[in-house]
């Protein structure tokens, strides 16, 4: 309680009227959306699919503002600050790849073979035994992101705002229930696409402002390198160059190397996260035809390469930027649990985290400022959003209706998904007061990716990609995965020194111990499924149509021009993001 | 994105930009006639940065909201 009072006192920011007239606005909106969609929600497709009529725009700007919830905004500038340009990595290698992935080879077969869901794909594919293992994993994990999520808001709201952490996880679920309740997958699409254009308005003016007082980008890293090694940072360079550094473990603040970043992010965890992960591949689901599913997570590859400008920028001016009003002196930020112990409020210590907000109030004034904040609400709330309707199609479809009630009517699914959003919702609130105990909530996340997420992918990757694979091998496979990643997880915990072996280096860092743990999970998930397929019986080759490479007819693109075929602009994407690479080197 | 002669996603978007960007440049402008004591103001306060940052949202959110504005049958 005593440390309640000290961070309600110690306030980043103060609101004024207008503010708090643009946040009531954002509210009363997204709100008015949820009633006004309410009837056009009636069947299972409406409901859960969104009707599968949006075009590319919206169902591209769905599927990033879903993954823009409350850990990329603000964790991801927090570890901006930490480990400086190599967060950048979680937005390049670490999502445009399997972004384009997904477009180009994987949507076909999710959007001809008409599922309602990534574990509704294993289900035809591999059979019940693997629909159960993911769909139960999957729902587990998405009530505990959607808890995450709120939990981060209502501490923001509480540091930022002195907002009271209970009424923010009130306020804000019963919000997104409510939307989410009444217009189903439509109505949280319309207000992701909302809060997309919000969280750009309003996290914009950060990196534009702080590169004019920082001198540009040169002034920017001479000024991170002056701060880092007054405070003698070892390897202060290495916080403005995302590869130079990652030759050898102890050259980097985050003490991981390239085969990490490229093998565990860019080839296992960012595969599984934007090819498998339920929340994102949703949006895309929804569109209208199979060309807009394709070109929607180009779209959102594109706008993806952006969103390192509002949110590491801002992570990095912090490092070069920020000093104490009272002394004068570089401020330096501290982990969450030091800054909101008591002790740490009473030295006035601010977290990682919060390192966004520090900035916000720097620059926003009246106005500026409420806009601001309604950006950080609108990704929670996109977060949430995104996690309770995927929850809600997976339990009514794939445990549901799979499991529980085989013969469920259109109309009795709709009411049970409705339910679901508010139960789902329940039991977040549950998880968020959980995670209130937790030390790094980023940190806890990328963990649950690499239990489910990572080895998830290597399952339906060979599902799609080889006629082998066999129902046994599907379920086999997946459990491996997800039961040796869980024991690396618990090996670690047990013994400090096991990080040797799982993360290669002593010096790894929980990031670096997660990439890894990926990585040696989809492989044993791959070496298992493999095995098992070789002394089992495969499905018949008449049974894999629009499931399996080789077994499917894609349509062909030949009748559109060259500017509309989806191939043309992720080769465009991909241009822009190996030039990226390579300018920042 | 719309159905059924139903109102267009693009003008919600609209109408929010609008809305904020109206109020910020009002307050913007206040804040420029009547500027806060030099200890309260942000970092570069000298740009007025809520000045044009309101008045491009205002413009764009006015153009959506009329190029979308419903009944004119564009998705």
């Amino acid at each position: 309680m005593a440390s309640l009072v000290l961070i309600a006192n110690n306030r980043l920011v103060h609101l004024s009227p207008v503010d708090l007239v643009i946040i009531v606005f954002y509210f009363a909106l997204v709100l008015s959306i949820g009633f006004y969609l309410k009837g056009q929600a009636n069947t299972g497709e409406d409901f859960f699919m969104a009707g599968r009529e949006m075009t590319a725009w919206v169902a591209g700007l769905a599927f990033l503002s879903a993954n823009l919830g409350s850990l990329e905004l603000m964790g991801w500038a927090g570890n901006a600050y930490k480990y400086g340009i190599l967060a950048a990595h979680w937005y390049w290698i670490g999502a445009i790849p399997a972004m384009l992935f997904l477009a180009l080879v994987m949507m076909p077969f999710y959007y001809i073979c008409k599922t309602h869901s990534v574990p509704g794909y294993l289900r035809l594919r591999f059979g019940p035994a693997a629909q159960a293992l993911s769909s139960i994993s999957f729902a587990f994990m998405t009530v505990l992101m959607s808890g995450i999520n709120m939990y981060a808001m209502a501490v923001v709201m509480r540091v930022v705002l002195g907002w009271d952490i209970h009424f923010s996880i009130w306020v804000s679920s019963i919000t997104v229930a409510v939307y989410v309740a009444l217009g189903g997958l439509r109505s949280a699409i319309f207000n992701e696409v909302l809060q997309f254009f919000l969280i750009w308005a309003g996290a914009l003016l950060i990196p534009i402002l702080g590169l004019i007082e920082a001198g540009g980008w040169t002034g920017l890293k001479a000024r991170i390198l002056q701060n880092l090694t007054e405070q003698h940072v070892a390897n202060p360079g290495a916080y403005t160059h995302l590869w130079s550094t990652l030759g050898n473990f102890d050259k980097n603040p985050m003490g991981i190397n390239w085969v990490g970043i490229v093998f565990g992010l860019g080839a296992v965890i960012s595969m599984g996260y934007w090819t498998t992960d339920f929340l994102v591949v949703q949006r895309v689901l929804s569109s209208k035809d199979l060309r807009s599913a394709k070109l929607a997570p180009i779209i959102g590859a594109a706008f993806k390469m952006m969103v390192p400008f509002i949110v590491i920028l801002p992570g990095l001016l912090g490092l070069a930027l920020l000093r104490d009003p009272h002394t004068g002196s570089i401020l330096r930020l501290v982990p969450g649990d030091v800054a909101w112990s008591p002790a740490g409020q009473a030295q006035g210590l601010h977290s990682f985290d919060e390192v966004l907000p520090l900035m916000l109030a720097r620059y926003c004034g009246p106005g500026l400022l409420g806009l601001g904040i309604t950006a950080l609400i609108a990704g929670f709330m996109s977060g949430m959003a995104g996690n309770v309707s995927a929850f809600a199609t997976v339990w009514t479809y794939d445990i549901y209706g799979a499991l529980i009630n085989r013969n469920a009517s259109d109309e009795s699914k709709v009411r049970m998904g409705r339910w679901c959003t508010l139960i789902g919702m329940a039991v977040s609130i549950g998880t968020a007061y959980l995670v209130m105990q937790a030390q790094s909530i980023m940190d806890y996340v990328q963990a649950l990716f690499s239990f489910f997420i990572a080895p998830l992918f290597g399952t339906v990757l060979l599902g799609m990609m080889w006629k082998r694979a066999t129902p046994a091998a599907g379920f086999w496979g997946l459990f491996a995965g997800t039961l040796s990643s869980i024991g690396m997880y618990a090996w670690v915990k047990l013994d400090a020194n096991a990080v040797r072996y799982v993360a290669l280096s002593l010096n790894a860092q929980d990031q670096a111990q997660n990439m890894f743990r990926a990585l040696w999970s989809c492989l044993i998930c791959i070496i298992v499924t493999v095995v098992v397929s070789l002394i089992t019986r495969p499905k018949p080759e008449a049974e894999l149509e629009g499931l399996v490479y080789g077994a499917t007819q894609i349509p062909s693109e030949t009748y559109v021009s060259t500017l509309h075929r989806p191939w043309f602009w992720a080769l465009l994407v991909g241009i822009v993001f190996v030039a990226l690479n390579i300018i920042f080197w | 994105m719309k159905k059924g002669g139903s109102i267009s996603i693009w003008f919600f978007i609209g109408l929010s930009l609008l809305f904020n960007g109206v109020l910020i440049l009002a307050s913007s402008i206040y804040q420029l006639i009547h500027p806060p004591p030099p200890q309260v103001r942000v970092v570069l306060f000298n740009l007025h940065a809520g000045v044009w940052w309101g008045a491009l949202l205002t413009i764009i959110g006015a153009f959506y909201c009329i190029y979308y504005a419903p009944g004119k049958g564009r998705i």
